[in-house]
């Protein structure tokens, strides 16, 4: 498994998380994630301007074998979306801490991130294989 | 408790994912599942299959027990060697289990079954058995490594004896021959040519390790999944099981009716026949976005239909399905993918052949 970047955080649902210096949170899938799922070939994502909010599913990606429900970890408004994983799915599988990115929220709630996981904290969930 | 083949160790060495099938633990994929789903459409890739299951039938009243047992005609088998599909159905039609029936000699026959059958189809031929004169033995102690793909017969050909390979190139489609300890048939579930050779489980590394040394590239589950459902090949437990009978599964080809044969699950046949058959099994292809998966709903005309297997096709580069449909001419049908509803044009299977697509695709 490829090294986790430092600035990072996680859902337990597998999606990570970086907030940037303008307070947009960017959201993607786990190299774990894309591992287990194997070659991803299809992505639904929600369109800029759609509200988003934890607990609703607000994309999905699909591997060969599998479909995955991707979740939003703060409340807000899609402000940006990977449109070039539409015609590239595999970016995600090549690169899914970088190009492989989903979409980018700005909050409205920035206390819902709190509970998230750090790159530590998640290396152990996938260890202990708790998924 | 879970079954482990004679090559669990080389695949855990070559990184396989491993997954639970059928109780057995077996490779899902080793690296790119896509990657070794084309290594089988243009040159060739291989399979652990031993975990399918492998029944020897002797006994002076062999065939008298398959024509009793086995919905097509073993009759029809007439050469040593000629190999057979065939359905094993219960007294409602239902099918047991789908197998290969190698005729080996006049009183000697090859079962080769599915690995999630097992047990049952053991416990259910050595009930039928009861009356006949015939010895079922289950063999524990081989080991079957699936070749498949446009260069794989020349590949084992060139890594088996001279005599071997002989044999083997001039074996036709459905057929076997046993050289060397090898039992050589040149059958498969990719819609590839190629290979399906049983050895003795302790040879299975050093020939696993011959063919990939000449390029064969390992292929897991995963491969095999899309390669069979572009190839339009039903899967056991997931397109047929004891609940359809060959003539709402697309397997009435597979069934003998001839007026002398009295096997088992004929009645019902006859009755579905006489009712007419209400269902039939279609191919899909997506017209627009999403991937159809098994158990999605299908609007057919009036009707409803349900996906049973479904996948992104990588030769195609798009999704397509089986799918059970009320019968009747129909076009297009509407497949519920995860609330939406997307259109989906009727074909009729395979959707690849010989790495061809078909139907225009």
């Amino acid at each position: 498994m490829s090294e986790i970047p430092g600035d990072l955080k996680f859902l337990r649902s597998h999606e990570w998380v970086r907030i940037e210096d303008d307070g947009t949170v960017t959201v993607g899938i786990s190299d774990h994630a894309q591992s287990q799922l194997g070659d991803l070939v299809y992505v639904e994502l929600p369109e800029v301007g759609d509200n988003v909010e934890p607990g609703a599913s607000c994309a999905v990606v699909e591997s060969v074998k599998a479909a995955s429900d991707i979740y939003s970890p703060v409340s807000g408004e899609v402000v940006a979306v990977n449109e070039s994983l539409n015609d590239k799915p595999e970016t995600i599988n090549e690169d899914a801490y970088g190009e492989g990115w989903l979409f980018v929220v700005k909050p409205s709630d920035t206390g819902e991130m709190e509970d998230l996981l750090d790159p530590e904290a998640y290396g152990e969930l996938v260890e202990s294989g708790e998924e | 408790m879970v079954n482990s083949t004679a090559l669990n160790a080389f695949h855990r060495r070559l990184g396989a994912r491993m997954v639970d099938f059928g109780g057995w633990d077996m490779p899902m994929n080793y690296g790119s599942q896509i990657e070794e789903h084309h290594a089988v459409r243009r040159a060739a890739g291989m399979f652990d299959v031993s975990h399918m299951s492998v029944i020897d039938l002797t006994g002076s009243q062999v065939r008298a027990f398959l024509q009793r047992l086995m919905a097509n005609d073993v009759d029809k088998l007439k050469a040593a060697g000629k190999a057979q599909y065939t359905c094993m159905l219960n007294a409602d039609g239902g099918i047991i289990d789908d197998l290969i029936v190698y005729f080996l000699g006049e009183e000697r026959y090859r079962l080769v079954g599915n690995a999630g059958t097992r047990a049952k189809d053991l416990a259910w031929i050595n009930e039928q058995a009861k009356g006949f004169a015939v010895s079922v033995v289950e063999h524990s102690d081989l080991a079957m490594i699936a070749i498949q793909g446009p260069e794989a017969r020349a590949r084992v050909g060139a890594i088996v004896s001279p005599e071997a390979a002989a044999k083997a190139k001039a074996l036709k489609r459905f057929s076997a021959v046993s050289h060397d300890g090898l039992f050589i048939a040149r059958t498969g579930y990719t819609g590839e040519d190629g290979y399906e050779i049983t050895l003795p489980a302790t040879d299975a590394e050093a020939f696993w390790q011959a063919l990939l040394d000449a390029g064969v590239q390992p292929c897991g589950l995963a491969a095999r999944d899309t390669l069979r459902l572009e190839a339009g090949m039903n899967l056991y437990g997931q397109d047929m099981d004891e609940t359809t009978t060959p003539l709402t599964t697309s397997l009435a080809w597979t069934v003998s009716m001839a007026p002398e044969r009295d096997f088992i699950g004929r009645d019902r046949l006859l009755a579905q026949q006489a009712q007419g058959v209400a269902e039939q099994l279609v191919g899909l292809v997506l017209e627009g976005k999403g991937i159809m998966r098994h158990g999605q709903s299908v609007i057919a005309g009036d009707g409803e239909g349900l996906v049973t297997s479904g996948t992104f096709s990588p030769t195609l580069e798009r999704t397509i399905a089986l799918a059970r449909i009320p019968a009747g001419d129909i076009e297009t049908v509407q497949v519920d993918i995860r609330g939406r509803q997307v259109p989906a044009r009727v074909v009729a299977p395979p959707f690849v052949r010989n790495g061809e697509p078909q139907h225009g695709l």
